[in-house]
């Protein structure tokens, strides 16, 4: 009997000891739900078959992401070891103390240089400027456009763009000529629209699509590292890029008020648009016959720059950060460490996640890949993000319901809304302890 | 009334006596009530004079009513306030009529009433996020049925600043008028009918047995009804945060969410909740009272 006991508890003493050390060996990241959380964690299954670390990538809706991911940091549960974040999110997370620095990292791996600058710079880098990192881009992404090749290479709409407008209907190389371009196609009485951009205010939407006229126009949100808002968010040239939007806005669809990602990639597979705006991330499915009817007939574009040169686009996308209250940092840094390898990185961009590698990204190989990829290359190297500090989402929502009475409400003027926003900018940040002017 | 125990059962074999059995039903729901309710209400009192941020580990500070005084005084929050006053109007009076017409045309024989009345009924049954779906296509302007069916060309309900209340109160009176109707219905079947008898003997009209004799008797189960609802709609967030996202049509919920969960402002969030929960409390004490003095008469 008693050799029964003892044989019974060396048992029960090995499950246990095994039953550890398999604890020890998964991951969980979390991520929003959507395809490239798809396409990483199939990437995740080689790092699983090569180590035996068990990777999960567990997901949830757009709309509760952040409230999930921030719950959980709250609560310094140590139920994921990494999180896929938002740009936003780097202030919130890195002063909040729920993510892990990882300057050190970054420099060792020389991510500053293997990675496209922008993207150290936004996705990664917090205060802005400081040399201190807590995240390894993981997704980038950012606005670009879609449009239909067929309306645009019609030889007939061709010869009345021409007639109208003095200059070819092609791919816009500039702001002013996606307005004319949107304003050629909307035609409401053949259900034909000129072009699907963001409006929805729950989220960032609104604000992603303002952006790019904004900064195309020359203006800017404001100098994220002085903390300085009037005069420059409230210039004649924001003003003016601001304008362009709203006049964009009335070439599309009629109810556009309530657009993000889902609303233009329907509108566009529905043949209402002629072009749309939208994140890279989500063009994969344009070119799905399955999903969209005009998948054979789909160009896309960078965002163009304004009427004066300047160049650049909204930025999307994510970084990989480890989270503070993980149990399993150390598996969690080797597994970052095997995601920055130049071979992972390919194979990332491979399964249809947009690396951030620059060496990749700048390969004829990757550009030719698929229809859009150049054009994510071109505007990867161009993009400006919205404010990371951890008081973002009070400034994102002004800045939403602003935009939002401008564009769609149609109420004030253009400078009047951003005179306005300014104001309210610089008392949101005050009141949060910033030295703002 | 006191019910004992039968000398046979277990409990009484083993000795509990009522008090005992009372308190194992009644403690567990305390505690539970405790611990889930009323802990947390207190706490986030508490919360509500300070600059707590959950999303952040930076020192608490007590600002006394300054969350008070500042949500009092923020536009866009008295703009919340004023629409969903609106929307409590227009959507719970538009419930009680339909709710309670529906229930005078259920309360005479009809054929197929049973199968009537609870195919009216399932529109409560739905998820309110999923009614919010459907109703979005419904009041698409370029595919939806409504603008076609009423030749409104491109009407954009759910976008357009005037209208987008609107079409929100709509799709919540289609949810709920059944849930008046229902209790109407139960207000209507318990009129005496000898009342009815002695009107019509008396040779009084439709319309004056109506409101002399139909109405005060149901009137307490109405305002009822109307209490109900009007702490709902008050409350309402999941159909208007699904269907739109038009800043005129923001719903104190909505902005609720906004400042305790997007923005993390956990102490202001805590704040405007006590002052939503003072406002539905003094407008059910409202009705409350009324509905005290239909019970009298």
């Amino acid at each position: 009997m008693r050799t029964v006991t003892k044989g019974m508890l060396a048992g029960l003493g090995l499950m246990l000891a095994s039953s550890t050390s398999v604890l020890a060996q998964e991951l969980t990241i979390l991520w929003a739900e959507w395809d490239p959380a798809n396409y990483l964690q199939e990437l995740v299954n080689d790092y699983q078959a090569e180590t035996g670390v068990t990777v999960t990538v567990e997901t949830v809706p757009w709309p509760d992401f952040q409230t999930k991911a921030f719950t959980e940091f709250n609560a310094q549960g140590s139920a994921y070891d990494l999180v896929v974040g938002d740009s936003q999110w780097l202030g919130a997370g890195s002063t909040g103390g729920h993510y892990v620095d990882l300057t050190e990292f970054v420099k060792k791996h020389n991510l500053t240089t293997t990675m496209a600058p922008a993207t150290m710079q936004y996705y990664s880098e917090y205060p802005g400027g400081s040399g201190t990192y807590w995240s390894v881009p993981l997704e980038g992404d950012a606005v670009g456009w879609a449009y239909r090749k067929d309306w645009f290479e019609d030889p007939t709409e061709m010869a009345n763009f021409k007639a109208k407008y003095g200059y070819d209907l092609a791919v816009p190389t500039n702001l002013t000529q996606i307005v004319d371009i949107a304003e050629f196609f909307h035609r409401p009485e053949e259900n034909r629209y000129g072009v699907a951009v963001y409006t929805q205010v729950p989220g960032d939407a609104i604000t992603m699509g303002a952006e790019n006229f904004i900064f195309g126009y020359g203006g800017s949100l404001g100098d994220y590292a002085n903390y300085k808002v009037t005069g420059l968010l409230n210039s004649p040239e924001s003003a003016e890029g601001l304008e362009a939007y709203k006049k964009l806005y009335t070439y599309g669809p009629p109810g556009w008020g309530n657009a993000f990602f889902a609303e233009v990639n329907t509108a566009i597979a529905q043949g209402q648009v002629a072009m749309g705006m939208n994140f890279f991330a989500f063009f994969p499915s344009l070119l799905n016959e399955a999903t969209n009817p005009q998948a054979a007939n789909m160009g896309f574009f960078a965002n163009p720059p304004g009427p004066r040169g300047d160049d650049f686009a909204a930025l999307g996308g994510q970084g990989i950060s480890l989270i503070s209250y993980s149990q399993n940092q150390e598996e969690a840094m080797k597994f970052l460490e095997w995601l920055v390898k130049d071979e992972t990185q390919k194979k990332w961009g491979e399964l249809g996640g947009y690396t951030a590698a620059a060496a990749i990204l700048e390969s004829e190989e990757f550009q030719n890949a698929t229809p859009y990829n150049k054009a994510f290359y071109e505007t990867m190297f161009k993009v400006r993000d919205f404010w990371a500090l951890p008081e973002y989402a009070e400034l994102l929502d002004e800045g939403q319901q602003a935009f939002y009475e401008y564009v769609v409400n149609g109420n004030g003027t253009a400078q009047e809304t951003l005179d306005k926003l300014a104001a309210t900018w610089v008392d949101s940040l005050k009141a949060a302890g910033y030295p703002a002017e | 009334m006191m019910t004992t125990l039968s000398p046979q059962s277990r409990a009484a074999t083993r000795g509990w006596s009522d008090i005992t059995i009372r308190n194992l039903f009644v403690i567990p729901t305390v505690a539970f009530l405790i611990i889930f309710n009323v802990f947390p209400l207190l706490y986030s009192l508490g919360f509500s004079f300070t600059d707590f941020r959950a999303s952040s580990k930076a020192a608490v500070n007590f600002v006394g009513l300054k969350n008070y005084a500042d949500i009092l005084a923020d536009p866009v929050i008295w703009r919340s306030f004023s629409t969903t006053l609106w929307y409590v109007i227009v959507s719970v009076s538009g419930q009680f009529v339909v709710g309670f017409g529906l229930a005078l045309l259920l309360n005479r024989p009809i054929p197929g009433k049973g199968l009537l009345t609870t195919l009216l009924l399932l529109p409560m049954m739905l998820s309110p996020v999923v009614v919010g779906l459907f109703w979005k296509l419904i009041y698409d302007p370029s595919w939806g049925i409504l603008n076609y069916a009423l030749g409104l060309g491109k009407t954009a309900w759910l976008t357009d600043a005037n209208l987008a209340l609107y079409a929100v109160a709509i799709t919540d009176i289609w949810m709920w008028s059944p849930f008046v109707m229902l209790l109407s219905l139960a207000g209507l079947s318990a009129v005496p009918k000898h009342l009815y008898e002695a009107a019509s003997i008396d040779r009084a009209s439709k319309l004056y047995t109506f409101f002399r004799v139909t109405l005060p008797l149901v009137a307490p189960i109405l305002l009822i009804a109307v209490i109900f609802r009007t702490m709902e709609a008050f409350k309402t967030f999941d159909i208007a945060f699904v269907m739109t996202g038009q800043p005129q049509a923001e719903l104190i919920s909505s902005r609720l969410y906004k400042m305790a969960f997007a923005q993390w402002q956990t102490g202001p969030a805590s704040a405007l909740a006590y002052i939503v929960l003072i406002m539905v409390l003094c407008i059910t004490n409202i009705y409350v009272k009324y509905l005290n003095k239909a019970k009298e008469r």
